[in-house]
């Protein structure tokens, strides 16, 4: 053995060594997703509680539970940039990303340990900046910082919060920057690029667009904070500037972002569809290519989120055909996804409840994408509660469902436990019925004309903003759930097994929790990815318990 | 410039070098062609970064000038067309040192190495002089927004004349502090990095003579000096002779 | 309790076409998702844990079915597209002869100024069946002009005028909302458009003091601001008359060559606050600018007058 073996000693496996030093200063990637669900659970229910406290305010026509308008778009202002900069951008690659990659290729770390930490800290602190910000009255711009409005007219901490998101897209491009290198060049012999699993085709499109694309929004939102501070007209019209300017350089980041935030949680539900349908997923190369398709498309989009704002109608027209193009990719996965469970053998446990739940939400939600991509619908509905609707359907019944589906699919990989299956079945229903209830009113109140980013509207939209809000008191219960019932399967010894869902992928064929290195031995890949076939899963079945003869423990 | 990888030959057919002095590999990697190869491809997906990350500012430029020309014009007539010509050589010049650099660490050249990271981190500090000269006569000429800005003597006239706007006049500042700052904050963290690799290289630290590591310096470097030769011409040279 | 809208009145020609090909998009819409929806509960169904059926040979790829649900899609997509397109060209300028009306938006009210004169706060009063053509700026941030019945939104943006137009089919009072956050009382930035007959809008029109109207107002600022001095015949200063100059080619030099430019609300604008950036060919650039000196709503009404004169004969 060479020197670098005096270095570390193998432990049984990533968890053992429990000081906060070999925490805070780990470089074992699988701790470091640890430590980012750690950072992200706390923002995901900050951001909920500013949600909530809208939608308690929204129970009335009038502005009554809060002090002042101004407290109404702080917390929604806060509520977007923490749900999107602090949640919904790192949740799965960061997390699921970080403690997988590496193991789903066969290697045993990142390509870059010790930036995979540095990335988790700069995170930390634009966090600690953006905690600041809320404690001290938080911004009101709402997340997308519209010039001149945020430039000269706000009085809010502005470019604190600037600086918070410039610090926080270094973090997102590092994760991305490392991932990308990792999976170039470190997979295990044999893992070919068509024998990856789809979680990491998806990771390394997310990625690319992560690596491309933040830069332009940090020098964006630099900008911003260099006329505020310097009081220059970059984007001032009372001072020579253009504030259309700053929504071209704005979104030319903020549309592919919406792509980091959704890739990953298709790559999540590719893993998971096949594994409880027992059987290969259906277009394997298709759903791969389609998601660097999205990635490539999703940087030609941005102006549809500015048919009205003064473009060209010619800029319009490209835009709209394009958004529409960019819906075939997403369309195929879909029709993928579904004839993965034709002549499987289904079974619907809490990953899959939670993995074809986003399939159903997601489509409709990137239908109704496409009436936003239509622009004469566009005029009617942009800036109105069915955009809200819209995005709400993808990220949250998208993204935060996939999300949620792939940490209780690798909950036993990353804690050596299994949760309680019925609590797991019963939360992944009461987010489903109450995040419908939530959203789906937002739809018919946006057609109807209310606007987004009001306290305050005219009675006649009451009685569906009453729904929405109980739709969302139940959504909550959907979260907090989770939450305590996957805490409390750590107090059960760590015995779920190296595969309790005899699933495909190397991830499965080493211990639960797995060794400091992932593998006791180097692994070499020689079959395809998704080797599952139904029939023996139903020959498997033979005790007649219809549990597949797995190892759960219920 | 592709120099030859230190080969099993070319070693024997130089000085002697001792047969521990392998780069290290890090625990993640299979081999050192692999350790190697990440390294690159890793230098050269944040140098992607970099170019998004410039390549904003330049499109807002870009937006700016074609949309008022003659202000930009005008503005840009007050660049020291001279000093940044020096700077342009001088950057070169350092990106040549580097490129030495790069090679001396390969062929395991050890006092060659050390002298062109210095003259590497000379040229470079040259610039940051230039450029400071540059800054503190543009001050004088009260020619930084936000700070002491005024249009100056000579254009007022033809501002007025043409009644052009004077925010977008400012703006070309704001713009090429703006860049010219952030280039020369990226050349600061260049020169500690090449600083670094030198006095790390001094004290023998990196196992394998550090090729990797000096290359991969070497790709920033170059980087830093690519965007000196974009922005040069847009922003001192582009409206010379109008 | 239960009697709430689901669909905001058709107002307006333009909302009936937009709803209906909402509708169809909507039909598309739950027409896949009660597909996808019925196939995954049928397939899981069918094909769960423990049923006895064929479940040989489970396809893992199909050319022909990729090619149908990647065709069908782009068809039905572009036929989308196409449709939304045409809608939004077709009604993208206003019919010749718009009733004109001036917006001025402002943290955080509606300044709406008719060209006859009645200027009115969160209120616009139409008549019914005819075109109404809105010029709008704002005086301060991104605002949006937003009438949900007529389906129209326009962003209001400072420094530069926004048009919108519509033809309202339907007497009654609509919403109107500020549609782009604007800073603290963006939902309060409300108001109602309220169509009328023709006959009681002129009523409407004439009544509340019979004011001048935004022209014969612009002719006095022409006057008070001096501009009549250069522009009505000066014995000393060579200017261009602006009888007839709105709406047609101007002459522009620009170095040693001429440029045409349609002298449109921009054009009368700029020429105002920047009026040496354009300046007529065989002119001098002798007009001093007025910017800072001239409120938007002052603008708006100068430039009234200037259209106005437009179709008049001048005799001076």
């Amino acid at each position: 053995m060479s020197a670098v073996a005096v270095e570390f000693q193998e432990r049984e496996d990533y968890l053992q060594e429990y000081t906060l030093k070999s925490w805070l200063l780990t470089t074992d990637h699988k701790r470091i997703g640890l430590l980012y669900m750690a950072t992200i659970t706390l923002f995901f229910f900050i951001g909920g509680a500013t949600a909530t406290v809208m939608r308690l305010e929204l129970m009335t026509p009038q502005g009554d539970v809060l002090y002042s308008p101004d407290a109404y778009n702080r917390l929604f202002t806060m509520h977007g940039v923490v749900m999107i900069f602090f949640f919904l951008v790192p949740s799965i690659p960061a997390v699921l990303g970080n403690f997988l990659i590496p193991i789903m290729i066969g290697a045993r770390d990142l390509a870059f340990p010790i930036l995979n930490l540095l990335s988790w800290y700069i995170l930390m602190i634009g966090g600690a900046i953006a905690l600041w910000i809320l404690i001290f009255g938080g911004i009101d711009t709402g997340w997308t910082f519209y010039t001149p409005f945020s430039t000269m007219f706000s009085n809010t901490m502005v470019v604190p919060a600037a600086a918070a998101v410039f610090i926080t897209g270094f973090s997102s491009i590092l994760t991305g920057l490392n991932f990308i290198v990792t999976i170039h060049t470190m997979r295990a012999p044999g893992m070919t690029w068509f024998r990856l699993p789809l979680f990491v085709w998806a990771i390394y499109a997310t990625s690319l667009i992560q690596v491309l694309a933040t830069p332009v929004v940090a020098i964006a939102i630099a900008l911003v904070a260099v006329e505020r501070v310097l009081r220059v007209g970059v984007f001032d019209p009372a001072l020579g500037g253009d504030p259309i300017l700053f929504q071209h350089l704005f979104w030319f980041y903020s549309h592919p972002v919406v792509y980091i935030m959704v890739l990953p949680g298709m790559g999540v539900v590719a893993e998971i569809v096949p594994c409880f349908s027992r059987r290969p997923i259906f277009g394997y190369r298709f759903i791969a290519f389609s998601s660097i398709a999205i990635a490539v498309l999703g940087f030609l989009v941005w102006g549809h989120h500015m048919f009205v704002s003064g473009q060209s109608m010619y800029a319009g027209m490209i835009f709209s055909m394009l958004s529409y193009l960019i819906a075939i990719p997403s369309a195929i996965k879909v029709f993928n996804w579904t004839a993965t469970l034709y002549k499987g053998s289904v079974r619907l446990d809490t990953p899959m409840l939670y993995a074809l739940g986003f399939i159903g939400l997601f489509t409709l939600g990137g239908l109704t994408g496409l009436m936003l991509a239509s622009l004469a619908i566009d005029v009617h509905v942009h800036d109105t509660y069915f955009v809200v609707a819209h995005f709400h359907y993808i990220m949250v019944g998208g993204a935060v469902m996939a999300y949620l589906g792939g940490i209780h699919f690798w909950w036993p990989k990353m804690s050596g436990r299994m949760y309680n299956e019925l609590l797991g079945k019963l939360s992944a229903l009461i987010v489903f019925i109450g995040f419908n209830l939530t959203f789906f009113p937002q739809f018919v109140l946006g057609y109807l004309g209310m606007p987004r980013r009001y306290y305050e509207y005219p009675p006649e939209f009451q009685v569906l903003n009453v729904m929405s809000t109980a739709g969302a008191s139940i959504l909550a219960v959907g979260y907090v759930l989770p939450l305590v019932y996957l805490l409390l399967s750590l107090r059960n010894p760590p015995d779920a097994g190296p595969n309790p869902w005899r699933a495909t992928g190397l991830e499965w064929q080493t211990t639960s929790p797995p060794p400091v290195h992932n593998f006791d031995e180097p692994p070499v890949v020689m079959e395809d990815p998704y080797a599952y076939s139904p029939e023996a899963a139903e020959a498997l079945d033979d005790n007649g318990t219809g549990d597949g003869g797995s190892t759960l423990r219920r | 410039m592709t120099m030859e990888p230190v080969t099993a030959d070319r070693r024997s057919a130089g000085k002697p070098i001792a047969a521990e002095d392998e780069p290290i590999l890090e625990v993640q990697f299979d081999d050192l062609e692999q350790q190697h190869e990440a390294s690159m491809l890793g230098m050269w997906l944040f140098l992607a970064t970099e170019v998004l990350f410039f390549g904003g500012l330049i499109t807002s430029y870009a937006v700016y000038r074609s949309t008022s020309p003659r202000e930009v014009a005008l503005a840009s007539h007050h660049m020291k067309v001279g000093l940044g010509c020096l700077n342009t050589v001088i950057l070169l010049g350092s990106s040549l040192t580097m490129a030495l650099a790069v090679r001396a660490s390969q062929l395991r050249a050890h006092r060659d190495l050390l002298w062109w990271l210095g003259g590497t981190m000379v040229l470079g500090t040259l610039f940051l002089g230039v450029k400071a000269i540059e800054y503190t006569a543009e001050y004088q000429e009260n020619l930084v927004p936000g700070w002491n800005f005024q249009i100056p003597e000579e254009n007022r006239a033809t501002i007025e004349q043409e009644q052009l706007n004077p925010g977008r006049f400012q703006m070309f500042f704001v713009l090429y502090f703006f860049m010219t700052g952030l280039h020369a904050i990226h050349l600061i963290i260049g020169i500690a990095l090449v600083g670094v690799m030198a006095y790390l290289s001094w004290r023998r630290w990196f196992s394998g003579g550090g090729a990797t590591q000096i290359e991969v310096t070497g790709l920033y470097w170059h980087f830093i000096d690519i965007v000196w030769v974009f922005l040069y011409p847009l922003l001192y040279l582009i409206d010379v002779h109008s | 309790m239960w009697n709430f809208p689901l669909f905001p009145d058709q107002a307006s020609i333009s909302a009936r076409q937009v709803d209906a090909l909402y509708f169809f998009e909507l039909c598309m819409a739950a027409f896949f998702t009660i597909l996808i929806f019925i196939l995954i509960v049928s397939f899981a169904v069918r094909y769960r844990r423990g049923t006895q059926v064929d479940r040989s040979h489970p396809p893992v790829v199909s050319r022909w079915m990729e090619v149908i649900w990647i065709g069908v899609p782009l068809f039905l997509g572009l036929t989308m597209f196409t449709w939304g397109a045409i809608l939004y060209v077709r009604d993208y300028e206003p019919p010749p002869g718009a009733l004109e009306v001036y917006v001025v938006g402002k943290q955080w009210m509606w300044y709406v100024q008719h060209a006859e004169g009645r200027a009115e706060i969160n209120e616009l009063h139409v008549p019914l069946g005819q075109a109404i053509k809105l010029t709008m700026t704002s005086q301060d941030v991104i605002h949006s002009f937003y009438i949900p019945a007529f389906r129209v939104k326009q962003d209001v943006v400072p420094g530069r005028y926004t048009s919108l137009w519509f033809a309202p089919m339907k007497v009654g009072r609509y919403h109107l909302f500020c549609a782009e956050y604007c800073g603290t009382n963006h939902s309060g930035m409300v108001g109602w458009v309220s169509v009328m007959e023709p006959v009681e809008f002129q009523q409407w029109l004439s009544q509340a003091g019979t004011g001048p109207s935004v022209a014969e107002q612009g002719e006095r600022l022409f006057v008070q601001y001096h501009c009549a001095g250069c522009h009505q015949g000066s014995q000393i200063v060579h200017a261009p008359r602006l009888e007839g100059v709105y709406g047609r080619p101007v002459p522009i030099q620009q170095g040693n060559e001429v440029h045409f430019t349609l002298a449109d609300e921009r054009y009368l604008r700029d020429s105002v606050l920047e009026p040496k950036r354009e300046v007529v060919a065989g002119y001098q650039p002798l007009m001093p600018s007025f910017k800072d000196q001239i409120s938007e709503q002052d603008l708006l009404k100068i430039i009234a007058y200037i259209k106005s004169i437009g179709a008049k004969e001048a005799t001076r």
